[in-house]
């Protein structure tokens, strides 16, 4: 199934409430109360609230004697614009443009679903006919280099590793040596996960990042910060800071299978234009996706343009 | 000590001086940065929308007391009724009087199920019982390595059985096992670590109401992520319903997340906050303090956990005395000394500007403008005074040209320092005595501001 099938499934219910809103706005102005349940379903998407507070100004600005369908076609494609710039090509076409072995670094907060989305990428990254090499540079997190072994014997992708509590350092700069000796085509690193407020944590990944430029000049070729799907306000904190320290290249937003709808990527999008490369939509191999604007804000409202 | 929050109630209100009573117009307008801040916070949009409701009945009509301004009354009735919300005090765990107490933690992917569980076999040791935990999700890859290894760092015992795509009956006999071993060899606490599941997986919220209705555990905890959006509520609705939680644990609490997700959790479904988890180590596990959680959502920093601290630094007399002296404009630079000192005892400049509402930003400033750390200078401040005679110190009058200069070279500093200290000494001096007071029956600034303080304990 489709990934915006998935999601429409679980949107059912916002479904029907703005269908219906809709449906009420036409031929009778803009009323308050329909105001406030587009106002509810966008905040209830972790829209947030200054975005959600400037979009019903809009909306209330327009709506003054004009069609309301046309005033909720404007508030859509407002929505658009702003997450157009975020999609992106597919990660594959990327990477073959790019240079070998293309490096992609996984950073992320605690729990986001890194591990797994690396992991699956490989895989998928593998069925498109390349070579990918995993390296688990989560020293840290106990049995995280075993859960990466599994996954790695599962999608029959080798794995780099040293034993927990070791220098992540040092498994980036195996990673890279084995990848050139064995000549893959991509090489994918899992780091530990930490909170964007940690200055220590922070530094260690821009000394991962100084190692790879040195022993690999251009690399990591991409950054790939994972937010959660589930993630409120502070996944904007989240993606400022960890772009502020490293610069990330892209995103990757998880666990959109179930109710959340990720739209603090509203607020990502208009303050720091990083492109979305992955959705993730479950924690099987296969389930992972690319990104569209237009996909995303029609599941942002439930409504189809 | 006060917020940006704060500061804009405050604008709000200055208009309204000298008036008796709140106004429905003038609530109305502080409430709207209330509820900026809220859903900032991630607070639940229904939530906020009753919150503000009932706020602004209780505040509408209400006298305006004379120890504190219109908007320190409005964020006072604001605070108060998000603690109450959040639960009044810190509710303990529910231990069974007949050994194993039994407990099941559950939540989503990535919230934190399987360290916490760690944390609480660690908590459990230290207060001498024998916990027992079980690694109930044998699907995700090296789960069960995961809590094995916490296990063993900690000397806890854990019981597991990996098995790729085991089926839901698998998981429950694994349970069962887990929970017959725990009863069979005496142990007092049996954990089990569920996996994570979507609140919506029909199949996986089964699963779990099976392993409920097989270990009948005594506490059904529902740990979640201080980052989660407006999701919270949902999936605390739906795990409530499902298994029927006993209360809740947040995680992840000691990054920049305001954790509106707690308030809403505990507003939607009435279950009490137990533990917060802060930090990744084992014993970063705290009990939960409604207050201090109020002030964290709106934005007003950890200014209780200050207060506290200053209240251990210094005495009740030291702080009377104190007081007498400066009201008497008796203050010596032996007590200036003193001062400067209990305040290094609070911990560094920095950490005391870290708890501070807006405390980065004053960090950068003190920076800039002293260029350098305020540490240095108080130290160099300390070394001034110390180099006077017991004399001086009680007596700055006595300080003439020469005296001066035999200081300046016993503190290695110049002449120019000391008198300089000697200038802020005197200031300091007067502004001390401007806020206190002349005196009895005529109450100064800092006493206004102690009565909020006591009337506020997040201020
Ligand atoms: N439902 C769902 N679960 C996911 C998704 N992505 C990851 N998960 C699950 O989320 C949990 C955490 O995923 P990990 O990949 O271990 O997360 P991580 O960021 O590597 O975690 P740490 O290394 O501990 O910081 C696991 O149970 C995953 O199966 C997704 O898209 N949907
Ligand atoms: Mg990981």
């Amino acid at each position: 199934m489709a990934w915006f099938d998935r999601l429409k499934e679980g949107l059912l219910k916002t479904r029907q409430g703005v269908q219906s809103s809709l449906r009420r706005l036409v031929g009778r102005g803009v009323d308050p109360a329909v105001l406030e349940e587009v106002e509810a379903a966008l905040l209830s998407a972790d829209v947030g609230v200054r975005a959600v507070d400037r979009m019903m100004e809009r909306l209330r600005d327009h709506g003054r004697g004009t069609d309301p369908t046309e005033s909720l076609g404007l508030l859509k494609e407002t929505l658009f614009e702003i997450l157009a710039p975020a999609q992106s090509e597919p990660l594959e076409t990327i990477i073959r443009r790019g240079p070998r072995p293309y490096v992609i670094l996984a950073i992320g907060v605690n729990g986001v679903g890194k591990t797994t989305s690396v992991a699956k990428l490989a895989s998928r990254l593998k069925q498109a006919g390349m070579t990918p090499l995993l390296v688990a540079a989560d020293t840290f997190r106990a049995a995280a280099i075993e859960q990466l072994e599994i996954w790695g014997k599962k999608i029959g992708v080798e794995v780099i590793k040293h034993r927990q509590g070791a220098d992540p350092t040092a498994v980036v700069f195996d990673g890279i040596a084995a990848a050139k000796a064995r000549g893959v085509d991509v090489v994918l690193i899992d780091t530990a996960g930490r909170l964007h407020t940690k200055v220590n944590l922070m530094d260690e990944l821009k000394k991962m990042k100084r190692v790879l430029n040195r022993e690999l000049p251009g690399a990591p070729h991409e950054i790939l910060l994972t937010l959660d799907g589930t993630v409120g306000q502070n996944g904007l904190a989240q993606a400022r800071q960890f772009h502020e320290t490293l610069g990330v290249t892209g995103l990757a937003l998880t666990k959109l299978d179930g109710t959340a709808k990720g739209g603090v990527l509203v607020a990502i999008a208009e303050d720091l234009k990083i492109p979305v490369r992955l959705i993730g939509v479950g924690e099987q191999e296969e389930d992972l996706q690319d990104f569209r604007a237009r996909e995303f804000v029609d599941a942002l409202f439930g409504v189809e343009v | 000590m006060f917020s940006a929050l704060t500061e804009k109630i405050e604008k709000v209100f200055k208009k309204l001086r000298g008036q008796g009573v709140l106004t429905e117009q003038n609530v109305a307008e502080a409430l709207k940065e209330v509820r900026l801040a809220l859903l900032e916070a991630d607070v639940n949009f229904k939530i906020v929308k009753d919150f503000i409701g009932r706020v602004q009945e209780k505040a509408v009509g209400r006298e305006v007391l004379e120890s504190l301004s219109p908007g320190h009354q409005v964020i006072k009735i604001v605070w108060e009724e998000l603690r109450d919300l959040m639960g009044q005090d810190h509710a303990g765990l529910s231990l069974s009087s007949v050994p194993p107490t039994v407990m099941m933690l559950v939540g989503l992917q990535g919230s934190g199920k399987t360290t916490t569980c760690g944390k609480l076999g660690r908590m459990f040791k230290h207060q001498g019982k024998r916990p027992l935990l079980v690694a109930a999700d044998p699907r995700r890859p090296a789960a069960g390595d995961q809590l094995a290894s916490l296990g063993s760092d900690l000397d806890v015992t854990v019981h597991r059985a990996d098995q790729e795509g085991a089926s839901r009956s698998d998981v429950v006999r694994l349970c069962t096992e887990g929970l017959a071993r725990g009863r069979d060899h005496g142990y007092d606490v049996v954990i089990f670590d569920t996996g994570g599941r979507l609140h919506v997986d029909d199949e996986l919220m089964l699963e779990l109401e099976d392993i409920k209705r097989a270990v009948n555990p005594h506490e059904v905890l529902l740990v979640a992520d201080a980052m989660t959006g407006q999701e919270a509520v949902n999936v605390a609705e739906r795990f409530d319903e499902r298994v029927g939680l006993t209360g809740v644990i947040l995680t992840k609490i000691e990054g920049d997340a305001r954790g509106g997700a707690v308030l809403s959790i505990r507003a939607a479904t009435g279950k009490p906050i137990k533990f917060l988890g802060i930090g990744e180590k084992a014993d970063a596990l705290e009990v939960f303090h409604p207050d201090r959680m109020a002030s964290r959502i709106l934005g007003m920093g950890d200014v209780l956990t200050l207060i506290e601290k200053a209240q251990e630094a210094f005495s009740k007399e030291e702080a009377e005395s104190l007081q007498r002296k400066v009201a008497s404009n008796t203050l010596t630079l032996e007590d200036f000394r003193e001062q400067i000192l209990q305040v290094n005892k609070l911990g560094s400049f920095d950490q005391i500007l870290s708890m501070l509402p807006g405390g980065e930003r004053l960090k950068t400033m003190a920076g800039a403008q002293e260029g350098g750390l305020p540490e240095k200078e108080m130290k160099r401040v300390v070394a001034v005074i110390d180099s006077m005679t017991p004399r001086e110190r009680r007596d700055h009058t006595l300080l003439n040209g020469s005296r001066k200069k035999r200081i300046a070279r016993g503190s290695g500093t110049s002449v120019q320092e000391v008198n300089r200290l000697i200038k802020q000494f005197l200031g300091a001096r007067t502004m001390m005595k401007s806020l206190v007071g002349g005196g009895p029956g005529k109450p100064g600034k800092l006493r206004k501001r102690r009565k909020l303080i006591r009337a506020l304990p997040s201020f």
